[in-house]
């Protein structure tokens, strides 16, 4: 499994016609098998670092490290595959539950006759056993989906997961399963997780370590416990007692 | 056979088709009367101009004056493509230039050269009309393509960046889009095979008709026109797709923000 680090990362972004840091001199390291929580009000920069993170976009300055090595100069489609992604939304493609599940080893030619062992395994890790994979992915619950695209982007095997608010658009019941399973996945496959969620309660749940970023800068980053317990800056201290939006 | 001459005050009573659409207009409150105005006049202006520049060309015979009007007619249909874009994007002029260029030359190509076996190859009563037949399909099969492409990429941006971060390059990532972005294009002209000769009798067989031609002969060269319409939009469109891929992807395989916008 993977370590990842941010080394002065910042991204500048043009929104409503403003050149703006969406990141600003981000830097945090992510130790190989560690959950790290990611918090901060909306549009602090929580999602741009996960996207920075895979590439979807580049930092405008600064560098991304997995073990060690600076993302941009690995090819993007390997780097992809070993830096997986959960949305917000599961973006399921309109397919049966098999071809999404198999989409990602396909495109690298997998044979997807060659992977119902797999398939099956996956839906069993994402507790869906029952869940025929012929089925339809517009069929299945928003939870079920979220399962799904959890298992689609394991299927590739990363070292590392990026996770941007999985659990917000799941009910109070469903967001606790994703949550434990996210747990399992890190117990099971030592992945290196990013996870980002507005929610303290589910960063709570699943963190070893809580980064707080706020207008792109990093607040603080620390021992989850630590942060629940006592925040060591006053914005911290202010994001723990919802004063920041 | 002979053909009933048009003259101009002949001609001039058709404007009565003009001024009853412009009725029609102004009992609705349409506010389309200077339009109809401004394009009947731009019609005969433009028309009466090309019919003198191709009788030019007819009596002149000359190979670089009838490839000099088709690189006119060309330059015209990329613009116009380029102008039915919703969004323009840097790249869209060459991506609709090259496409629309190699999707008529090639079925031009092989109706001159190879089905019709025109000589002098650039005989203009021939080339002129089949050309301009071609080019204009290939811009509306081009645009049409494109901003369905661009719009429907836009609409699923959540499942092109799900694709994406699975390791799909950018490609097969919207290889979705481009299938309905070629279907959405290829799909008037199938349907025109579909319906020709029930529902209306196209132009040029129309034309062919009421100059003398027979019928069946009239019917073999429009069958050979919507044949190559077909090919010619299938292959503009299949280009244009292709090409614009490189509009809304940087060569690492993200997403150009800009290049999306509205829809």
């Amino acid at each position: 499994m993977a370590k990842i680090e941010f080394l002065n990362v910042t991204k500048t972004r043009s929104i409503d016609g403003e050149m703006r840091n969406v990141l600003d001199d981000v830097s945090v390291a992510v130790e190989k098998g560690t959950i790290l929580a990611i918090g901060g009000p909306s549009g602090a920069g929580k999602s741009t670092m996960l996207r920075l993170a895979n590439r979807l976009e580049s930092a405008t300055s600064g560098r991304v490290l997995l073990d060690g090595v600076d993302i941009s100069t690995i090819d993007p489609i390997r780097l992809r595959r070993k830096v997986g992604m959960v949305f917000q939304l599961p973006s399921l493609f309109p397919l049966t539950v098999q071809e999404n599940l198999t989409y990602g080893p396909g495109l690298r030619g997998v044979e997807p006759s060659s992977l119902e062992a797999k398939v099956r395994e996956m839906l069993d890790m994402v507790d869906l056993p029952d869940l025929s994979p012929g089925r339809l992915a517009g069929e299945l619950s928003v939870g079920q989906q979220q399962r799904v695209a959890i298992a689609r982007t394991l299927m590739n095997e990363p070292e590392v997961l990026l996770m941007d608010e999985p659990t917000s658009a799941l009910d109070p019941a469903t967001a606790k399963s994703v949550l434990e399973l996210v747990c399992d996945i890190r117990c099971r496959y030592g992945i290196t997780v990013l996870f980002v969620s507005h929610s303290l309660e589910h960063s709570k749940l699943v963190g070893d370590r809580f980064l707080l970023i706020v207008d792109g800068r990093v607040i603080e980053e620390s021992d989850i416990e630590a942060f629940f317990l006592g925040p060591s800056t006053e914005l911290g201290r202010k994001f723990l007692a919802g004063e920041l939006k | 056979m002979e053909y009933i001459s048009l003259s101009y005050a002949s001609l001039g009573i058709a404007v009565l088709f003009i001024i009853s659409a412009m009725a029609v207009s102004f009992r609705y409150r349409l506010g389309l009367e200077k339009d109809l105005a401004v394009g009947a006049v731009r019609a005969f202006v433009q028309l009466t101009a090309i019919g003198y520049v191709l009788q030019l060309l007819f009596v002149s015979e000359r190979w670089y004056y009838v490839v000099g009007m088709l690189v006119i007619m060309l330059a015209a249909a990329i613009k116009n493509a380029v102008a039915r874009q919703s969004v323009t994007l840097k790249g869209m002029f060459t991506t609709l230039g090259i496409s629309i260029f190699v999707g008529s030359a090639l079925t031009t190509a092989v109706v001159i050269g190879i089905i019709l076996r025109v000589k002098p190859w650039y005989s203009p009563r021939y080339l002129i009309p089949l050309a301009g037949s071609i080019l204009g399909n290939s811009m509306t099969g081009a645009a049409l393509a494109l901003n369905r492409l661009r719009s429907d990429i836009t609409h699923r941006k959540p499942e092109v960046e799900a694709a994406l971060a699975l390791g799909a390059t950018s490609r097969q990532a919207v290889m979705p889009m481009i299938r309905d972005a070629l279907k959405s294009a290829m799909l008037p002209s199938i349907s025109s095979l579909m319906v020709v000769g029930i529902v209306h009798l196209p132009g040029m067989m129309a034309g062919q008709i009421i100059a003398g031609a027979y019928p069946v002969d009239a019917v073999k060269y429009q069958l050979m026109v919507v044949y190559m319409i077909a090919a010619a939009v299938a292959i503009t469109s299949m280009m244009v797709v292709y090409l614009a891929t490189s509009l809304f992807f940087t060569p690492d395989h993200m997403l150009k923000a800009e290049a999306l916008g509205s829809t």
